[in-house]
């Protein structure tokens, strides 16, 4: 189980924001951080990582401490054995993919298990390349397998797909999901993707200005109260076509575009780029296995 | 012609890099990722040499080190160091003379690698100088280089420094740039010029050597 309290003062460029939270992650479970950007859901992962200091608070693991201010303890990100992907991905320029893990192994490790890393990864044909001649998502899978080579009990994901299109995002989701069941891990995921929250976490923690303001179930957070149906699907708005009393919304669903009819009033705090919930009460969907 | 000032001029030059070299790598280090107050101070420092006429450096020098002086008179006392008219002094006068040509270029080539380089490096359990050695000088290659061939090549240039500090004794601090200053005062213009000749073709090849390379060195590092 990983507990944590943690108090900060941050400054961003819309002035100061004071960043109170508390969580806890229980191992096998992945929890994922919800909100703006500038939310402080970045910052929230720094403190656990030990890249930066909170003012106050406290963090432990199991039965260890790893910050506690009262006590003064504040473990080097060195000792606090975690897991931690990037959003830029940050492999060594200088060592190819293979030599990335290596690295990454703590002394007396059995350099199998870096074998065992590449073979999960789908990485063993592209071991010896440098970094600089993969593309975004062959990165980001070495940047996972490192980040997982050293067995961390924590792994900490900061946005790790945002610079992804959509398909290879689908795979990496997997090879997270994958490495997070395999390796019982306690796993905190930073996203502002509703889709990508519902997809990979048990538990969402929706952050506002500093604050957790919702906590539960991703589909439940998302969904609100006011709907009651189990056929429903979040999407984004595209196109908003006002037709004499109705208007025709454009909702893009994964990868399928989806025109619903709405009246007017239903759509006037609507625009495009809006995260929407799509939902039937009326209607038994059919489902029909795809080939 | 005597070829002692131009040996005596390589040796000070390879000498002087590579304690230099030691010395600027934890310097521009701790300059890159610092946030001191008195940061901009040490950076004065550092650069002071680039805008100092040689001359004031070597007059300070040469009046610190004075076995007169009471430094130097201990250097000489407890050391045995005698620091003024010696291949010694002149090592040093030429190090801090070089500095900023050798600690410029590694500290933008650090403070230009991305954060996130030496955190992942934390994160995954590397100590301090493991990180330094492993992850961020190998990364700053075309830089390190830079480094080298500029202080190497500036302290065959030097003069002021030279004459203040150093005098002109053979194979002791008699450098080439100090025998082609003796030659010409002694009308001697054709074995000043053959001086002159091999120090303006051998500080060429290595600054072309190095544009060459450079150009190549970049290229994995390129998108």
């Amino acid at each position: 189980m990983m507990r944590a309290r943690l108090h900060k003062q941050l400054w961003s460029s819309a002035g100061a924001m004071h960043l109170e939270v508390s969580l806890e992650v229980k191992p096998g479970e992945l929890v994922a951080l919800f909100g703006e950007s500038g939310a402080g859901k970045t910052s929230i992962l720094r403190m656990l990582a030990g890249l930066m200091k909170p003012d106050t608070g406290q963090i432990t693991v199991n039965e260890d401490t790893w910050f506690d201010h009262e006590s003064g303890i504040d473990l080097k990100p060195q000792k606090r054995r975690i897991g931690f992907l990037f959003q830029d991905y940050a492999l060594f320029p200088n060592m190819t993919v293979r030599q990335n893990l290596e690295f990454a192994l703590h002394k007396g490790q059995n350099k199998n298990d870096v074998n065992h890393m590449l073979q999960l990864m789908e990485l063993e044909a592209l071991q010896h390349q440098r970094p600089h001649k993969l593309s975004g998502g062959q990165q980001q899978r070495v940047a996972l397998a490192r980040a997982m080579v050293g067995k961390p009990e924590v792994l900490l994901l900061d946005e790790p797909l945002s610079a992804l299109d959509r398909e290879m995002r689908g795979k990496l989701q997997e090879h997270i999901l994958k490495v997070h069941r395999e390796f019982e891990l306690k796993t905190l995921l930073v996203s502002h993707d509703v889709s990508e929250v519902i997809k990979m976490a048990d538990r969402v923690l929706v952050l506002s200005e500093g604050s957790i303001t919702k906590e539960g179930k991703p589909a439940e957070v998302f969904a609100g109260t006011a709907v009651s149906g189990k056929f429903q699907f979040t999407g984004e708005v595209l196109r908003l076509e006002p037709q004499d009393f109705l208007v025709i919304v454009s909702v893009l669903v994964g990868n399928d575009l989806v025109r619903v009819v709405a009246e007017q009033s239903e759509v006037a705090n609507l625009k495009t780029g809006d995260k929407v919930l799509l939902a039937s009460k009326a209607f038994n969907p059919i489902i029909k296995k795809i080939t | 012609m005597d070829w002692g000032p131009l040996i005596l001029t390589f040796k000070l030059a390879t000498i002087t890099t590579l304690l230099l070299l030691g010395v600027s790598v934890p310097l521009a280090w701790w300059l890159a990722h610092t946030q001191r107050r008195w940061k901009p101070v040490v950076e004065t420092l550092v650069s002071m040499p680039l805008v100092l006429p040689p001359t004031v450096l070597g007059f300070y020098l040469l009046m610190a080190f004075s076995p007169r002086g009471t430094f130097g008179a201990w250097l000489s006392d407890t050391l045995g160091l005698q620091l003024v008219f010696s291949f010694e002094g002149l090592v040093l006068a030429s190090m801090i003379y070089s500095l900023p040509f050798m600690v410029h270029p590694i500290q933008s080539g650090l403070a230009a690698l991305p954060p996130s380089l030496r955190e992942a490096a934390q994160v995954l359990g590397k100590s301090k100088w493991t990180i330094l050695f492993k992850v961020l000088l190998p990364n700053i290659r075309p830089a390190l280089l830079s480094g080298i061939v500029l202080a190497f090549a500036h302290t065959i240039g030097e003069f002021g420094v030279v004459l203040m500090i150093g005098g002109n004794i053979p194979d002791q601090t008699k450098v080439a740039s100090i025998a082609i200053y003796d030659e010409v005062e002694a009308l001697n213009y054709g074995v000043a010029n053959t001086y002159s000749l091999i120090l303006f073709a051998i500080t060429f090849a290595i600054l072309l050597a190095v544009y060459l390379t450079n150009g190549k060195a970049l290229k994995p590092f390129r998108r």
